[in-house]
């Protein structure tokens, strides 16, 4: 039976490209309960969580209830214990209902427990993932500066050794969930002369002293998650706090965006898919002429372009995470998933504002929020910009040999 | 009372769909249409997992009778706490004529076979609206019911059901074995955690036919015709109240 080989498969650690035509067993049912609590929790809510920029608390314990805010984690450190493409399915149904508790999910998952799971040690795991596998707390990663977003290697935070305990001081920017945080991971340079391989990545509990949080920024979307500046100023913490090996942090902080990059991925293909269900929808129902729009060429050809845009999308998001499952290389295959599934997700909120008209302008319908909701996929965790020369440097290296 | 339930779980067009009838107004389409595990069947299966995780009970069986996509439904109930499930493998015609007699007289064969204390049904199935089964089943085995529960408790041997009936609430006592038929209120299903939905993988579905429980699954019952209800006509426009008087008079409303 297709139970037993899906069964098999899964036994057998090894992922099939067979599994991107027809998902295991697990994983639909994974997808529909995910899709279930998207349906009934977070669509209902998700307009006036963007309105009044309100921090989900009580969806993301729920979310941490079912396993999903530490999907890879072991299940002996509290997490639910999956694969990469789970997560991905998880992410993607969660952003079709509300694209902020997706953002949430995606930091805490990919960008707080993903580095202190892959490079921590067994007690730093117990001390800073098991506390943020319930919902109850969640984790940020702190990277970019006012001074450099693309170029991460010239970390201006600087972060000096005094006795038994390292000192930061900078300022960090953009930095999602800080106002609703309780630990952060920080990269800051341990030695300014070896440029990028001095940058060493810490744990930071918040509050901390010497760590206080800019304003909240007024973004376009995703306003149901908090955005704002990570200050340090003498901010002290032990030397265990270090994650990793001392000038490890800009490999760690790739290593974590290679994989975050599948999550916003995902991020992005639930906006997509919200629209184009949006959309398609009102298609359906909209007459103008004498007949349904969804009769019109016009609108039927931006449907199919917007199907395609998502299904391709989708394709090289979940061969990126079946790559990183089979544990090979997948760096090339996550920058070309979030590349188009960003592209994708503002190309599709685009047209579905086009297709619903005045009605998509308006906050009535959801068209709007998408748009808004989309545009910074194309911009965090890697601008399409860096997206491509990431893919064309992987290329290149093909090539070359 | 420690024992073993037995929780109905009926694949039913899932409630958010819009229904359309065939053009040969035989049946409703159900190719390509999304389905998923009856509400109140649901209800009764988070009930019954309560009482398990309250100790109450030890084994919470998951029963589903239909062709081969019955199984994704005892997979959900798995994933929310079922130990293991059965499916009664039921296809083609033979289908399309079930109903609550023969699910009645399958659920009362398997209560014997499997030595239940309790069956806990949904109040009724959202596709056909019977609310048949539950009881037909209890006069088959001859045990009480407590039909509509929104409240249920073990009292000693006894159990006590808080029914909702249209006067109100009815609370009753009733001797196990006993069946029971959830309605809304009872509880709120939870939804899969995934660790759940990775270890119903490992837990047992038995497959069996009628014919192995010794049940006869023809239908007494034929379907005529299906129709969808009738088009909401246009209402009547009226100027003054006066009018709307002598409107509703006319049509013998007042």
């Amino acid at each position: 039976t297709s139970l037993n080989i899906a069964l098999a498969v899964c036994l057998a650690g090894c992922r099939s490209l067979s599994q991107l035509a027809e998902l295991p067993e697990t994983h639909q049912l994974l997808r529909q309960t995910c899709r279930d609590f998207a349906d009934r929790e977070l669509s209902p809510i998700a307009a006036r969580l963007d309105k009044k920029h309100s921090y989900p608390a009580k969806q993301i314990q729920e979310l941490g209830a079912m396993g999903v805010m530490a999907m890879e984690v072991p299940e002996e450190l509290g997490g639910a214990g999956m694969d990469y493409l789970a997560y991905s399915l998880a992410m993607e149904e969660i952003s079709r209902g509300c694209a902020s508790t997706g953002v949430v999910v995606s930091v805490n998952n990919s960008l707080y427990i993903g580095p202190i799971l892959k490079n921590g040690t067994e007690e730093q795991k117990m001390q800073w993932i098991t506390p943020f596998t319930t919902g109850e707390k969640v984790g940020c990663f702190a990277l970019s500066e006012p001074g450099n977003g693309s170029d991460a290697g010239a970390a201006s935070t600087v972060a000096h050794q005094d006795g038994d305990e390292w000192v930061l001081n900078g300022t960090k920017a953009w930095i999602t969930n800080s106002w609703d945080a309780s630990a952060t991971v920080v990269f800051a340079t341990t030695d300014k002369k070896l440029k990028h391989k001095g940058i060493s990545a810490f744990l930071i509990p918040i509050p901390h002293p010497g760590l206080s949080l800019g304003k909240k920024e007024d973004k376009l979307g995703i306003r149901a998650s908090s955005t704002a500046n990570i200050i340090l100023e003498d901010c002290r913490v032990p030397l265990d706090n270090m994650l990793g090996p001392r000038g490890a942090g800009f490999k760690i902080a790739m290593q974590t965006l290679d994989s975050g990059r599948i999550g916003i991925a995902s991020q992005a293909l639930g906006i997509a898919q919200a629209s184009l269900d949006c959309a398609a929808d009102y298609a359906h129902k909209r007459t103008a002429f004498g007949s349904p729009i969804s009769k019109l060429q016009a609108i039927q050809i931006k449907l199919a372009d917007m199907a395609v845009a998502i299904e391709s999308a989708r394709l090289l998001t979940w061969k990126a995470a079946l790559l990183r499952d089979s544990k090979k290389p997948f760096t090339k295959e996550a920058a070309m998933a979030k590349l188009a599934a960003s592209e994708a997700a503002t190309f599709c909120s685009h047209q579905a504002i086009q297709i619903l008209g005045g009605m998509g302008y308006v906050s009535d319908m959801p068209a709007e929020r998408h748009y808004r909701d989309a545009r910074i996929t194309e911009i965090y965790e890697g601008t399409s910009e860096i997206q491509r020369l990431v893919i064309a440097g992987q290329l290149l290296k093909e090539y070359q040999s | 009372m420690s024992g073993r339930v037995l929780v109905g779980v009926k694949r039913v067009i899932d409630y958010a769909v819009k229904i359309r009838v065939k053009p040969d107004k035989s049946s409703v389409v159900t190719d390509g249409v999304k389905h998923s595990m009856n509400p109140f069947c649901e209800i009764a299966v988070e009930e019954a997992v309560k009482m398990k995780e309250k100790k109450l009970i030890k084994e919470v069986v998951a029963v589903s009778c239909g062709p081969q996509q019955a199984q994704e439904t005892i997979r959900t109930a798995l994933a929310m706490g079922a130990d293991r499930g059965i499916h009664v493998e039921v296809t083609g015609k033979d289908y399309e004529t079930l109903g609550p007699l023969q699910i009645s007289k399958i659920m009362a064969a398997l209560a014997k076979k499997e030595e239940a204390q309790l069956i806990i049904l949904g109040k009724q199935a959202i596709d056909d609206d019977c609310n048949q089964t539950g009881q037909m089943t209890a006069a088959l085995l001859d045990w009480p019911q407590g039909t509509f529960a929104s409240e249920v408790s073990l009292e000693g041997d006894k159990i006590k059901v808080v029914r909702e009936v249209d006067g109100g609430l009815e609370t009753i006592k009733i001797n196990i074995p006993a069946v029971i038929t959830a309605d809304l209120r009872l509880n709120t299903p939870r939804y899969a955690t995934l660790p759940n939905i990775m270890k119903a993988k490992k837990k047992k579905i038995a497959n069996m036919k009628p014919a192995d429980l010794g049940v006869d699954i023809t239908s007494r019952l034929e379907v005529l015709r299906v129709d969808e209800p009738p088009q909401r006509q246009a209402g009547v426009k009226v100027e003054t109240v006066e009018d709307l008087v002598s409107k509703l008079k006319e049509a013998g409303l007042v």
